[in-house]
């Protein structure tokens, strides 16, 4: 009996990428001799003249062995490469300007002072973000109770009763999701707090940042219910649930880790949310355990105010406090992810 | 209970409609078509206009630059991501994208200050050298920093998640046997996405794009951060000064008098219907481009 | 008769691996060993092939010579690998993900599969037509028939005589001839499919692969089509996926049956279509051809 192996004619084998690598090589010089006999400089110049030369040197190489087809191809391939490249570069600047600038001014205080009794322009061992970190976890608490129990149900209303209302429940969750964020901030502060007794606060904070997080849960609660098979809802129906019941007993835990993820990504939008606090919140530089009463602040706040002082050390302020900002969000972000990956298995 | 969401954006709406009123009944549409924002207090008694003209070109113009400089990368990532990457790459390219969502948008603000703007200067000073002649490249001055094409710059980056997102999703829906079809017919790659995967997409780029447009049109800290606010009705997107309704809103807003912050919530409500409008027009047009596969 | 086929399985030649070449006696040995496969001549001539999805294997050594302008028809229960092969012909089964296959497909004496080969040239000779009709919709029924020329950036004297030529030996002109600039998606089932053969036409390919074409259609298209098909073997060689073996018997010269018996298809018999569905040599091809089983 005679063996094939399989095999796969079609790849590149190892001498097409021994091409490859040598045009790269190339290319490489022939970047690094440009930029010397111009007069363009700098890192980007560098990069800029690689790509253009590397790519030449490929789309000629296929040019010369396949002809024109293969060689425009080869050219949509690498402007395609390049654009995700493109795109790439500034995801990394952003988490290395934030590390980077962010780490210098973490002090041991940090965490257990507040502004109280120091100036953004104090030197950068005075204070600290305990307030805005408080602040924050109250945003976070409050929009969460107010938005989620909505948002859950809304999503289960769409999903599962699919009552008359729902076509008209749908849409406006869509025109809900397109709110700007200040907008929200305004509408809080025109009901509440335009010509009232009623002062910025921790819930006043909160509330449009409710407003902001229903859409994104519902719609993420919604895709996930949707993924349940109607198997398990006949099965309860079958064993005489009523409609509400079968939801309650079989929907609900069946998607439970798909939901707890909607919940986190709500909460990973709104926990970075500026503009509507600058409205809403009142702004305090202490710490207020009371969320009902009294300026809040939040680390958003926080970052805002020290970049409208201006001074060096503000603005240090600013970059340890959105480093500590974006450490909390990838840390949702991550926690979702997470769910969601247990979910597929 | 969800009738709650009604409630709340019935309520959004004619809260600001009726706190706004005043400056509607007393401007009337000069609101939207004036130029002029000036608010003076002689002798206790306030004389004021208000319009919302130079903001209102002023978000049409970096929204516009920050879709020209958003949706060609976000469509060529799409196009990568889909038709090229190796599995490893997707997977990873998606979570940066993911990533890129998650930002908050005051850390693209400062990023976009400290880090951006200098090489955005850099550039904006090239393209002036060499295109000054087309009108919009132009300037009166030689004022590059915090102007329209920053903004613009940093709000492509801003939208590319979710415009890139719409397209790869549109794009993978493209039907195997019309692409099977170019393939037998001996097209290369790039050209079966050419005559197949493009026509197809083309209309759920397009709701892609403007999902783009309404998250843009509302941005407010980041522009704040890069761009010179001022009410100047600017076309000239290298020149430093500019702003969009919803940054204006902020940077008026902690010293405004009581008719001006009526007139700013006004334009709150004006920012609010321009972006429902946007999104469903895009929902519209990203719901029918993957239903109708055309 | 089993025993020669027990011959044939036991000859031990070399241990190969990839597409190296048997030895060409042991090869032509290897192809008697199957019942009733005479060698009919070349033009396309298909050596060992076998072919994987991942770790499955689909296609057992199948060896086959199609000769120049007849009409063979590959018939068979359904997933016995008919499909797969006939893909591996044109190299389109490489665009699975984790496929591979070994042997030759020699077009003109040359493998396909070998090295330094342009795959898109190889898929303007050896053209395909697939179950469900598949016009570009975004193009009009010219454009659709010349896509093939776009596609390859060929170059014609006169576009629209080929144009006419191609629809007219598709059996399509006389319906369309006043409506070259109609939208494709206006046209029936078995109007759309022979667009398809028309389009796959103009590239002016030698073989003509068509997996189960009519499979879709009403009979009186289906009739159509196989006038179509008879008229086309005159200048090229067909191979025909089919499940209707009546429309084997109508449409084809040669005829090869495949079966699977849970694993991987097999090549059982071929041989004049006449003597395949009258004097069978396996006692399988006579089980499916007198519908015992299928």
């Amino acid at each position: 009996m005679t063996t094939y192996a399989p095999t796969k004619p079609w790849q590149p084998t190892k001498v097409d990428i021994g091409k490859n690598v040598l045009g790269l090589l190339i290319a490489l010089v022939v970047s690094f001799v440009v930029v010397q006999l111009t007069p363009m400089k700098g890192k980007l110049a560098y990069a800029g003249v690689l790509f253009i030369s590397a790519t030449v040197i490929q789309v000629g190489m296929k040019w010369i062995s396949r002809g024109r087809m293969a060689a425009i191809d080869g050219l949509a391939s690498s402007i395609a490469f390049t654009g995700s490249v493109i795109v790439f570069l500034p995801v990394v600047s952003i988490l290395y300007t934030t590390i980077s600038k962010g780490v210098k001014g973490l002090h041991w205080t940090l965490f257990t002072d507040s502004m109280e009794n120091s100036s953004y322009l104090d030197p950068i061992g005075m204070g600290g973000i305990l307030h805005a970190i408080v602040g924050t976890m109250y945003m976070i608490i409050i929009a969460s109770v107010i938005s989620v129990p909505l948002s859950i149900l809304t999503a289960l209303y769409l999903t599962e009763i699919k009552g008359k209302a729902a076509g008209f429940i749908q849409f406006l969750v869509q025109a809900m999701s397109g709110v700007p964020s200040v907008v929200a901030g305004i509408f809080i502060y025109a009901a509440l707090l335009l010509n009232t007794s009623f002062r910025g606060s921790g819930i006043t904070g909160a509330l449009p940042l409710a407003i902001l997080m229903i859409p994104t849960v519902t719609r993420t609660a919604q895709e996930v219910l949707l993924l349940i098979p109607n198997d398990l809802r006949e099965a309860g129906q079958a064993l005489g649930a009523t409609q509400w019941k079968t939801v309650i007993t079989i929907v609900v835990p069946a998607a439970r880790s798909g939901l707890v993820t909607a919940v986190i990504l709500g909460v990973a939008r709104i926990a970075g949310e500026t503009a509507p606090l600058l409205f809403t919140i009142g702004g305090s530089d202490k710490v207020n355990w009371n969320p009902f009463n009294g300026p809040q602040s939040a680390l958003p706040y926080y970052v805002w105010k020290g970049l409208i002082s201006g001074t060096p050390e503000a603005v240090q302020r600013s970059w340890t406090a959105i480093l500590v900002l974006l450490m909390i969000v990838l840390f949702f972000f991550s926690i979702a992810r997470y769910f969601s990956r247990q979910r597929m298995k | 209970m969800s009738f709650s969401s009604l409630a709340i954006l019935t309520l959004i709406g004619s809260f600001l409609m009726l706190r706004g009123f005043q400056t509607f009944q007393s401007e009337g549409l000069h609101f939207i078509t004036g130029f002029e924002w000036t608010s003076t207090v002689n002798d206790g008694v306030e004389t004021s206009t208000f319009g919302l003209g130079s903001m209102l070109i002023g978000t049409l113009l970096i929204s516009g630059t920050a879709l020209v400089i958003g949706v060609p990368l976000s469509v060529l990532t799409a196009l990568y991501l889909n038709f090229y990457a190796p599995m490893q790459i997707r997977k990873f390219m998606v979570t940066i994208l993911d990533l890129m969502a998650a930002f908050p948008s005051i850390l693209y603000g400062l990023w976009g200050y400290f880090i951006l703007m200098p090489m955005a200067e850099y550039w904006a000073k090239l393209l002036y050298k060499y295109l000054g002649w087309i009108p919009a490249f132009s300037v009166p001055q030689p004022a590059f920093t915090r102007s329209p094409f920053v903004a613009g710059l940093v709000l492509a980056i801003m939208i590319i998640p979710i415009i890139t997102s719409v397209s790869r999703e549109v794009f993978s829906q493209t039907p195997l046997d019309r692409i099977q079809a170019a393939y037998a017919l001996g097209a290369t790659k790039w050209k079966m996405i050419k005559t197949v995967v493009l026509p197809f997409g083309s209309g759920g780029v397009v709701g892609g794009a403007m999902l783009g447009l309404g998250r843009a049109m509302g941005e407010t800290v980041a522009v704040y951060m890069v761009l010179n606010i001022a009410f100047s009705a600017n076309l000239k997107v290298l020149y430093g000064v500019g702003g969009n309704v919803a940054s204006m809103i902020v940077s008026r807003w902690g010293e405004s008098t009581l008719l001006e912050s009526k007139a700013l919530l006004a334009a709150g409500f004006v920012l609010f219907m321009m972006t429902l409008a946007v999104n469903f027009l895009a929902n519209f047009i990203v719901k029918r481009a993957i239903k109708s596969g055309k | 008769m089993s025993d020669e086929m027990k011959d044939g399985e036991n000859m031990s030649t070399a241990n190969v691996t990839g597409s190296k070449a048997l030895s060409d006696v042991a090869a032509s040995r290897l192809r008697d060993s199957v019942p009733g496969n005479i060698p009919i001549g070349t033009g396309l001539e298909a050596r060992n092939i076998h072919a994987w999805f991942s770790k499955h294997l689909a296609v057992e050594d199948v060896s086959l010579d199609f000769n120049a302008g007849t009409v063979t028809a590959l018939i068979g229960p359904s997933g016995c690998g008919k499909s797969t092969f006939i893909r591996t012909i044109n190299r389109m089964h490489e665009f699975i993900p984790g496929a591979a296959m070994a042997g030759e497909v020699l077009l003109n004496g040359e493998d396909v599969y070998a090295r330094g080969v342009d795959v898109t040239k190889i898929r303007l000779k050896i053209g395909m037509v697939f179950q469900k009709p598949n016009p570009f919709p975004s193009m009009t029924i010219g454009e659709n028939v010349l896509s093939g020329l776009k596609l390859a950036q060929l170059k014609v004297a006169n576009k629209d005589d080929l144009m006419e030529d191609c629809l007219e030996r598709a059996g399509l002109w006389s319906e369309v001839k006043d409506r070259l600039g109609a939208h494709a998606g206006g046209l029936s089932g078995g109007q759309q499919q022979r667009l398809c053969i028309a389009r796959s036409l103009a590239v002016n390919p030698k073989v003509l692969l068509m997996d189960e074409p009519c499979s879709a259609l009403d009979p009186g298209s289906t009739l159509r089509i196989e006038e179509t098909i008879h008229e086309l073997s005159k200048t090229m060689t067909i191979i025909i996926v089919t499940h209707n073996m009546q429309q084997a018997a109508r449409v084809s010269d040669y005829t090869a049956f495949f079966l699977s018996d849970g694993g991987p298809g097999k090549l059982i018999e071929v041989g004049p279509t006449s003597e395949i569905f009258s004097r069978p040599r396996d006692q399988r091809t006579e089980n499916y051809v007198s519908g015992r089983f299928g």
